[in-house]
């Protein structure tokens, strides 16, 4: 059974990833993008990880598609150029690529068995975020505390003379 | 308690439907008892959607001293099927201009999210069609792409009307989804746990017999779940907050080119989005299906559920049959000067009970910081000076 929903997840996002990068208007491409960041997340689910999934979701759907949505829309629509072939990112994909499947092959530990884990609960990773992480955690929070008043003081009406 | 048969029925009717599979691999059990929940589930919210519908223009009729729909059925109760059919044999206008796929995808997936957040709010003891660890994350997870379906339909449309709505929708959307997730912190908090039937489970028990351990009895809660209740208002495109359709001014907003059922799908998707925030209003603050005495436990636990939540949903009505709208700025500044405050108090006021023992004190120093944020909030932005003579720039 996992295998089926594994191919079936894997076709879709990738089907997805690819209308992304290929589709000639703007917004039909971010909306892909945002299909497949939901195939991620499934891919999330699958292998046990909901925490994970549910955060992909949230974030990356709910926020980043949303915020990539906006930039389209408050950019000039007839600026989009002419269906133009992009070598140039073709290359650096290729590279990117390249390297991640080297580091990849290079990883010793992938060959070995993985040793059971426990199932990782909400639970436990709440626990392990405010004892053994909870300085990294707190300057996060500081930094998104920092950007909420910011985006409210950029906001703001100015004052009148 | 545990073992009444009346509590339990539809939990032991499912298990005996599923009793015919016995013979049957492992996937397609697992795969029949997930179509039963979702069938389940899409029947009773499918009939409350037709039920709210008529008792919506009834009660709506009442306030506003006329009638409401008599004339279908006793009591115009049959009026959702006649508004059905209507529906559905109406015809299906799709703009020239309008981006074909995407004005096509917007109701299935507005409708689809709406459905999907219903899974994971539990309707009575062992009762949640979709028992998962996160289930509040999971509920704020599928709403959020709500956003994304108002914006397809915003601007698949082609038309300045919709998008307006859309950017309205979406721009309050995102302002009052901070306040509500920020709400739920204090409940998640003081539970330890994500999962909707942990939240349920520890608001059980009784003080003197008569006053339930809901959350909404502790100031902290009390005032957690109007806020909650007023960015589920927001959240449902309800009145007062009606801005993103508001008809008078930018004709129906993001749903303004669309006909048929693809209206009525948005119309459905808004009203099980308000279901949705309701169930989670009761799951969260009050009790979920706990019964609200414990002389009273007697009764099946789904039935205390739909009791709230119905009490919920006349409340939304009786609101809407109340307040005018409010203008688009006024639920901007609402959202971020008040709304936003007042949620982190309450997260700081249930910790300041949660280490006071959770007693009587804790009680008390809690309402004390609610009370003190709620009156200095109120010095601060001083609403009084709002109200000056109006200046007009265009007119005598």
């Amino acid at each position: 059974m996992s295998i089926f929903s594994f191919v079936a997840i894997a076709i879709l996002t990738l089907a997805a990833a690819l209308a992304a990068a290929t589709l000639p208007k703007l917004i039909h491409a971010a909306l892909s993008f945002a299909v497949a960041f939901v195939g991620i997340a499934a891919f999330f689910f699958l292998l046990g990880a909901e925490f994970v999934g549910l955060v992909q979701v949230f974030v990356y759907v709910g926020a980043v598609a949303v915020l990539i949505v906006f930039t389209i829309l408050l950019t000039r629509r007839d600026a989009d150029p002419p269906g133009k072939f992009n070598w140039g990112g073709v290359v650096v994909a290729m590279a990117v690529f390249a390297g991640l499947v080297w580091a990849i092959l290079r990883t010793p530990t992938l060959a070995m068995a993985a040793a059971p884990i426990e199932a990782l609960t909400v639970k436990r990773i709440g626990e392990i975020l405010m004892t053994d992480y909870v300085w990294p955690l707190q300057c996060v929070g500081v930094l998104l505390t920092a950007a909420l008043i910011g985006a409210l003081i950029l906001v703001m009406e100015e004052k009148r003379e | 308690m545990s073992g009444d048969s009346f509590d339990q029925a539809f939990v032991s009717a499912k298990q005996r439907l599923l009793s015919f599979l016995a013979g049957a691999p492992d996937w397609v059990a697992q795969i029949a008892s997930s179509l039963i929940n979702i069938f389940a589930v899409l029947g009773v919210f499918l009939t409350l959607f037709a039920l709210i519908s008529v008792l919506e223009r009834k009660i709506l009729g009442r306030m506003q001293n006329r009638y409401g729909p008599n004339r279908v059925g006793p009591f115009g109760l049959f009026q959702p099927v006649a508004d059905g059919i209507k529906m559905l044999i109406k015809e299906d206008i799709v703009p020239v201009r309008a981006d074909k796929i995407v004005h096509f995808l917007a109701p299935i997936l507005i409708a689809a999210t709406a459905i999907l957040a219903l899974g994971v709010i539990p309707y009575g003891r062992n009762m949640t069609p979709f028992a998962i660890d996160g289930g509040i994350l999971f509920f704020f997870a599928v709403g959020s792409t709500t956003e994304l379906a108002v914006f397809m339909a915003g601007w698949g449309s082609n038309n300045k009307f919709s998008m307006l709505g859309a950017m309205r929708a979406i721009a309050q959307m995102i302002s009052y989804e901070l306040p509500l997730i920020v709400v739920t912190l204090p409940v998640v908090m003081v539970v330890g746990s994500l999962s909707p039937d942990a939240i349920v489970a520890a608001q059980g028990g009784y003080t003197f017999g008569f006053v339930p351990h809901w959350f909404v009895t502790t100031p902290w809660g009390a005032a957690a779940f109007i806020l909650f209740f007023v960015s589920g208002l927001v959240e449902s495109n309800r009145t007062p907050f009606d801005v993103p359709e508001g008809e008078s001014e930018i004709v129906a907003g993001h749903m303004t080119e669309y006909s048929g059922f693809k209206y009525a799908t948005f119309f459905m998707a808004e009203y099980f989005g308000m279901f949705a925030i309701s169930g989670l209003a009761v799951t969260l603050f009050l009790g979920g299906w706990q019964a609200p005495v414990a002389a009273l436990q007697f009764v099946p636990s789904y039935v205390w559920f739909f009791a709230k939540l119905s009490i919920l949903l006349f409340v939304f009505i009786w609101v809407r049959g109340t307040l005018p709208r409010t203008r688009v700025d006024q639920v901007m500044n609402f959202a971020w000067k008040f709304m936003l405050p007042m949620a982190f108090t309450c997260v700081i006021a249930a910790a300041v009970w949660h280490y006071q023992g959770r007693a009587f004190g804790g009680w008390l120093w809690s309402l004390l910081v609610i009370a003190a944020v709620y009156i200095a909030l109120s010095r601060l932005l001083d609403t009084r000076k709002k109200f000056a003579t109006r200046t007009y720039r265009f007119a005598e």
